[in-house]
């Protein structure tokens, strides 16, 4: 795969940045004053009971809601009110919690549809399919082939991904995310209703996809074993309120998040 | 083995993404092509005028709507609207330049439908669905109402009604009364495969994907940087562009002549049940859809007094015309219980299991 071709940061540099954000539907609080930066190349984590407002704010992130309150500044440009295409553009990918994809489409098709925003030839050797249009279209297929052979899924390249098994299709969405060649990549629930061998198999996919291609990979996850073995910081959500942030190790003995998720005796 | 894919491999990214993987089935197509060639010599003068005219014609439209509720799954009630669109503006064009030859002005009529087409799209970024559908509607009953109420579109003709003028391509006419219905028919066939080749293409390659991506997950689609207007708007416009050259055709290759009623909301619904019956999102479902909605009365039509003479019963055409809509009736019922996602998959399913007959898998 080739590395991303924007603009590289440095390793480190705080590539998405969230400020003060704030988000309202009518009277229900989604979020309330969170404010936690994403740095270049690292795994973070965003965890916290149901109902916390991670998913929340993940579509702030990538433009599916704009938030009441706060600001959102990715990579170093703070951000006007947007669509999620303009995200997209920009170098944000994205994975569901609740698979996604284009169901008619082969594992291929749904592939090369993340490569969408990459293919330039114009509508007329579209109309022929002949000249640049197919140039591209072989291109991009062999790119598309990489992601395939990474993620092991070369046998169920011209199948429908609505007949695949779950976890399969968990890993066409993956793939289809990579090929947008983002540079940040954001995970909801990569693990959500997998077995034990399926999530070693992903958490392999993503240490890969962050160490090789340098891929800043925010992720949701419910898997307390999964967050604290891959991500190097975690942020904690509660109620719509960030409760803790850290290494894993610091995040793991604190007071409140314990609290959290196992309660408290009042 | 007569269809079989073994032995045919593929070394490169071009064979591999090819429309017709199959060599057999890229014998089948030149086959079929050929043999609708040869039937214009073949065939008198019923089979071409009654059959096969309106048959690709319709299958032309059907394409174009099943672009856009096929492939992009938007609910279109104006097709019949658009293919007038195509009609009106053909006619404004070949009479203002009678020079031009009339095949240039076929296909540049479907850019006044595109446009048009495109204009009534817009809403379809904010409604989806069957609040789409109604929203076309608006399309269809205000173009009627142009075509009635706008004198300038049939060069203030006091019939109101389009009429073909006389048309020759290298000499022969091909439109207008002296036309044959073999001319006509062989402008039609080549008209529409070139058109069904051009859409196979867009379809196949990325502009199909951002559709299909839009039909299946529009939220998924627009978070990989697909403009869902854009994109949604393309559908429409190529969508009118299908309808305005059927429309066209209709009018100008087939009927010979019309009034502003062929457009109306009938015709709409008439190609939508094509594009649902023949299989949303397939080109060759457009041409099944076509065929089982108009062809299979006609067939019937024939048949049925010839199935029911020698049994000693001898039917009025009355009632002939009744058993042909319930028959009619009762297998598109059949069909769509059988096989709710179209011909087009019974035809696939049939392909596939052909594929490794005589082992069930």
């Amino acid at each position: 795969m080739r590395a991303p071709d924007h603009p590289v940061m440095g390793k480190g540099d705080v590539l998405l940045a969230v400020e003060n954000v704030s988000l309202g539907f009518g009277g229900v609080k989604a979020l309330t004053d969170v404010s936690f930066d994403i740095r270049k190349s690292e795994i973070r984590a965003i965890i916290g009971p149901n109902g916390a407002g991670k998913t929340s704010m993940l579509n702030c992130i990538n433009g599916f809601y704009y938030p009441t309150e706060g600001r959102i500044t990715f990579k170093g440009v703070k951000r006007p009110k947007m669509r999620p295409y303009v995200a997209a553009r920009g170098g944000i990918a994205r994975t569901f919690q609740n698979v996604a994809l284009f169901k008619s489409m082969s594992t291929l098709d749904n592939i090369m549809a993340g490569r969408s925003i990459k293919m330039r030839s114009n509508f007329f050797w579209q109309l022929f399919r002949h000249g640049p249009a197919m140039k591209e279209e072989v291109e991009h297929r062999r790119f598309v082939e990489e992601i395939i052979d990474f993620l092991e899924i070369q046998h169920i390249r011209k199948v429908p991904v609505g007949r695949l098994p779950y976890g399969l299709q968990k890993r066409v969405e993956l793939g289809r995310a990579l090929a947008m060649e983002p540079e940040l990549l954001l995970l909801d629930e990569p693990m959500a209703g997998m077995n034990l061998e399926e999530k070693e198999d992903m958490s392999r996919f993503i240490l890969e996809v962050n160490q090789q291609y340098g891929t800043t990979i925010a992720l949701i996850e419910h898997d307390m074993g999964v967050v604290m073995d891959l991500s190097d910081r975690v942020v904690v959500l509660e109620y719509g309120r960030k409760i803790a942030d850290g290494t894993p190790a610091e995040v793991k003995n604190d007071q409140r998040v314990i609290d959290a998720y196992l309660g408290v005796a009042h | 083995m007569l269809y079989r894919e073994a032995g045919q491999f593929k070394t490169n990214y071009v064979a591999d993404s090819a429309i017709f993987p199959l060599r057999e089935d890229r014998i089948g197509l030149t086959l079929i092509i050929l043999a609708a060639y040869a039937l214009a010599f073949l065939g008198n003068s019923f089979l071409l005028q009654a059959v096969m005219i309106p048959f690709l014609v319709f299958s032309l439209a059907a394409i174009g709507l099943n672009i856009l509720t096929g492939y992009t799954g938007l609910l279109s009630l104006g097709t019949g609207a658009f293919m007038g669109v195509g009609a009106y503006a053909c006619y404004k064009l070949m009479t203002a330049f009678p020079d031009v030859n009339v095949i240039v002005w076929i296909f540049a009529s479907g850019f006044f439908s595109a446009a048009i087409g495109a204009l009534f799209g817009l809403p379809s970024l904010r409604i989806k669905g069957f609040y789409l559908a109604v929203a076309t509607l608006a399309a269809q009953f205000f173009l009627q109402w142009c075509f009635i109420r706008i004198p300038w579109l049939v060069n203030y003709n006091v019939s109101g009604a389009l009429d073909a003028p006389l048309r020759t391509l290298f000499g022969i006419p091909i439109m207008g009364p002296n036309a044959t219905p073999q001319t006509r028919y062989l402008v039609v066939l080549t008209i529409v495969i070139v058109l069904t080749w051009l859409a196979s293409n867009l379809v196949h390659g990325r502009i199909g994907r951002m559709w299909i991506a839009i039909r299946d997950m529009d939220l998924a689609a627009e978070l990989m940087g697909i403009r869902p207007l854009q994109t949604k708007l393309l559908a429409f416009a190529v969508s009118s562009y299908y309808c305005g050259v059927a429309g066209a055709l209709l009018v100008f290759l087939w009927y010979g002549g019309a009034e502003y009623d062929v457009f109306n909301i009938n015709q709409s619904f008439f190609i939508l049940f094509m594009v649902i019956i023949g299989g949303l999102g397939s080109l060759i479902g457009s041409f099944f859809g076509a065929a089982l909605i108009f062809i299979l009365p006609i067939i019937l039509g024939i048949v049925l007094p010839a199935i029911l003479s020698p049994f000693g019963i001898s039917v009025g055409a009355d009632v002939i015309e009744h058993l042909r809509f319930m028959i009619v009736g009762a297998l598109i019922i059949f069909f769509l219980i059988v096989e709710p996602h179209g011909l087009a998959r019974l035809w696939q399913i049939g392909k596939q299991k052909l594929l490794v007959w005589p082992f069930p898998y």
